[in-house]
C-alpha cells in the first residue's frame, strides 16, 4: 500500500515499525554474524562433508553415502556407541543419586548451608585437566588411594576398569552441581505442602517421595534430558585421562570422531560421525518437546 | 531409604538448644544429618586437599604417605614448576585469552539482549529458539569444517582466532542470561528516555547498561571461568608452545611430568588456586550463573 492509500498516521506508524526493526537486527547482527561464522556455517559444511571423501585438508571428492554406510558396519563405532550407553547409565543414575541426597540433608539443616553447598560446587569449577591430573594421581596404581589399601589396581591403564574409572572421576565432579540445583529447586516448593502432609501425618520419607519429588520434578525431567545429551557429548575427561584407551575400551563417539578428524585425516568420516550424532541429539529434543506437548511434565 | 535411619533422633548435640519448639525434630536428628553432610563435603574436597599437601612435599613423601598433610612447607615444587612449565608466559596468554573473550562476550551479548528485551524485533523469539536450540548442538557438528577455514583464514595457532570462537560459542548463554536480567527492567524507563528524545544506543548505553551491571558481572565471571578452564578449542586450535593458555600448558606439562606427583601438583595449584578463591569469594554469583548456564 501506498502513503497517499492510507492515512498518513498509519504510514508514519508503518515505517516507526519498520525503523525498530532495522535498529533491532542492527543490535542482534554481532551475534549472529559470529554465529554463522563459527557455528552455523561450519555446520552446514559438515552435512556437505559427511557425504565426500575429505583429508581434512585439501579438495573433497563426493562419494555419496559411502561413509555412512562404513560407520554401521564399523565395529569401532559399534563399540563406541555401546561405551556412550554404559556412560549414560552411570552418568544419569550416580550423580543424580548423590545430587538428590545431598540436596535434601542441606535443605534439612540451618547452620552451614552455605558452606557445604560451595564445597560441594568446588569440583565442577575446577579446569577438567586439574581433576583428571588430581585424580590420575589418587588412582594411580603405584601411589594412588588404593595401593595404600593393598590394591594395586592400574584403574586407568586395565581395559575392564578404563571406562568406570573415568566415568567416576566425571561423576565426582558433577555430583555437586546437581545437588545445588536440585537444593534451589526444593526451595521453590511450596511450604503449605509440607504442612498441609504433616497434617495428614504423613513420615519424613512420604513427604519426601510426595512433595519434595513432585515439586521439582521439571527440574528432574530437564536434567534427565540434558544427562542424555550430555553423555552422547561426552569428550574432555575421556581424551585428557586415557585418550579412549587402552585398547579402545573407553573410546566414545566423540573421541573416536576426534582422532578420525585430526589423526586419521578422515575428515570426512568425522562429519558423518558428527552428523549423527546430532541427528540423535535432534531426536531426543523433539522427543521431549513431543512429551512436554502432551503434559507430561507438569501432569 | 536414608529416611529411616535420618527419621531416628541421633544422640549428638549438634546445635545449641535454642528457641522454637518446632524445630525439634530438625535439631535431634541434625547429628546424622551433619554425618552425611560432612562425609559428601570430603569426598568432594579431599582430592583437592590432597593436592593441596602433595604440592609442599617431596617425591619420597609422596610415595610413603600421599594422602597425609606435609610435615615442612617446602616451596621448591612451586619454584620448579613455575619455571619449567613457563607459568609466566601460560598465564599470560591465559589472561588476554579471559579479558579478550569477557569484552568482546559482553560487548555481543549485551547488544543483542537489550535488542531481545528492550526492543520489538520481529522475529526475535525465533533467534531466543535459535539460542537455545544452538547449546544442545554438540561442538563435533562444525569442528571439523570451522578448524579447515580457521586454517584458511591463518587463525589457528593464533590468541585472537581462539578468543572469536569462544565469543561465538559462549555469546547465546551469554545473551540468554543478560536478557533474563533486562526482562526485569521495567519498560517506563526506556520509553521514558525515548519520548526524550534518546536513540537506542544512547537508551542500551545510559539507561540500562547502569541497570543491568550486576547481569554484566556474572556474565563476566562465568566467561572468565570458562575461558580459563578450556581445554577443547585450545588444544585443537592452538599448536605453538608459546601460546599455550595454562589448561593445555598444563596438560603437556603433566604428560611430561607424569611420575612427579608433587611438582605436577603444584602447578594444578597455580591453576585452580584463582579459580577457587574467586569462588569462594564471590559464591552467589557464580552458582547464580553457571546454574542458570547448565539448567536454560
Amino acid at each position: 500500500m501506498t502513503a497517499t492509500a492510507a492515512p498518513p498516521t498509519a504510514s508514519g506508524a508503518r515505517r516507526a515499525r519498520w525503523r525498530a526493526a532495522v535498529v533491532g537486527w542492527a543490535f542482534l547482527a554481532p551475534l549472529l554474524v559470529l554465529n554463522l561464522l563459527v557455528v552455523l556455517g561450519p555446520s552446514v559444511a559438515t552435512v556437505y562433508y559427511s557425504f565426500t571423501d575429505w583429508s581434512g585438508l585439501g579438495p573433497a571428492t563426493f562419494i555419496g553415502l559411502d561413509n555412512y554406510v562404513t560407520a554401521f558396519g564399523d565395529a569401532k563405532v559399534h563399540q563406541a556407541l555401546l561405551h556412550n550407553l554404559v556412560w549414560f547409565v552411570l552418568f544419569l543414575t550416580v550423580p543424580m543419586a548423590m545430587g538428590l541426597l545431598g540436596a535434601y540433608l542441606l535443605s534439612q539443616v540451618r547452620r552451614f548451608q552455605m558452606l557445604f553447598r560451595a564445597l560441594y560446587f568446588i569440583p565442577y569449577v575446577v579446569a577438567s585437566v586439574v581433576n583428571a591430573a588430581v585424580w590420575k594421581m589418587l588412582l594411580s596404581p603405584t601411589s594412588g588411594i588404593a595401593h595404600q589399601f593393598g590394591v594395586d589396581q592400574s584403574w586407568l591403564g586395565d581395559t575392564s576398569t578404563s571406562l568406570l574409572s573415568v566415568n567416576f572421576v566425571v561423576d565426582w565432579h558433577w555430583w555437586g552441581f546437581l545437588a545445588v540445583i536440585f537444593l534451589s529447586a526444593m526451595q521453590g516448593v511450596d511450604p503449605a505442602l509440607y504442612d498441609a502432609a504433616k497434617v495428614d501425618g504423613a513420615s519424613r520419607w512420604q513427604q519426601y517421595r510426595n512433595v519434595t519429588l513432585p515439586g521439582i520434578r521439571p527440574t528432574m525431567v530437564f536434567i534427565v534430558l540434558m544427562t542424555v545429551i550430555w553423555s552422547l557429548k561426552a569428550f574432555d575427561y575421556i581424551f585428557i585421562m586415557t585418550q579412549g584407551g587402552p585398547a579402545g575400551s573407553s573410546e566414545v563417539v566423540s573421541t573416536l570422531m576426534y582422532k578420525q578428524a585430526f589423526n586419521e585425516y578422515s575428515a570426512g568420516y568425522a562429519a558423518a560421525l558428527g552428523l549423527s550424532m546430532t541427528l540423535v541429539t535432534a531426536v531426543i529434543l523433539a522427543v521431549y518437546q513431543w512429551m512436554r506437548k502432551k503434559g507430561w511434565e507438569d501432569e | 531409604m536414608t529416611a529411616t535411619t535420618v527419621d531416628r533422633p541421633a544422640p549428638a548435640g549438634v546445635a545449641p538448644t535454642g528457641s522454637g519448639r518446632g524445630r525439634r525434630r530438625v535439631r535431634l536428628s541434625g547429628g546424622t544429618h551433619y554425618l552425611v553432610l560432612i562425609v559428601l563435603a570430603l569426598f568432594a574436597i579431599g582430592p583437592l586437599v590432597a593436592v593441596l599437601f602433595n604440592a609442599f612435599k617431596n617425591n619420597a613423601e609422596i610415595g610413603s604417605n600421599p594422602l597425609a598433610p606435609p610435615t615442612s612447607f617446602s616451596l621448591d615444587n612451586f619454584v620448579d614448576a613455575w619455571t619449567r612449565g613457563d607459568f609466566a608466559t601460560t598465564m599470560r596468554n591465559s589472561l588476554i585469552i579471559c579479558l579478550g573473550s569477557v569484552l568482546g562476550t559482553c560487548l555481543v551479548a549485551g547488544l543483542a539482549s537489550f535488542a531481545l528485551s528492550q526492543l520489538r524485533v520481529p522475529g526475535g523469539g525465533a533467534v531466543v529458539a535459535y539460542l537455545f536450540l544452538g547449546s544442545a548442538l554438540p561442538v563435533q557438528l562444525f569442528l571439523v569444517p570451522l578448524f579447515f577455514l580457521w586454517t584458511q583464514l591463518h587463525l589457528t595457532d593464533n590468541l585472537f582466532g581462539l578468543i572469536v570462537i569462544y565469543w561465538a560459542t559462549d555469546a547465546p548463554f551469554a545473551t540468554l542470561l543478560l536478557r533474563s536480567f533486562l526482562l526485569k527492567i521495567p519498560k517506563d524507563f526506556t520509553e521514558a528516555a525515548r519520548l526524550d528524545g534518546a536513540s537506542s544506543l544512547q537508551i542500551a548505553w545510559r539507561v540500562v547498561l547502569p541497570l543491568a551491571w550486576p547481569g554484566f558481572l556474572t556474565v563476566a565471571l562465568i566467561v572468565a571461568l570458562w575461558s580459563w578452564n578450556e581445554f577443547f578449542w585450545a588444544i585443537t586450535f592452538i599448536h605453538t608452545p608459546e601460546l599455550r593458555p595454562v589448561s593445555t600448558s598444563f596438560l603437556a606439562f603433566q604428560d611430561q611430568y607424569s611420575t612427579d606427583w608433587g611438582l605436577t601438583s603444584a602447578a594444578a595449584i597455580f591453576m585452580l588456586g584463582p579459580v577457587v578463591l574467586l569462588f569462594l569469594v564471590l559464591q552467589r554469583k557464580f552458582v547464580s550463573g553457571l546454574t542458570s548456564g547448565g539448567i536454560k
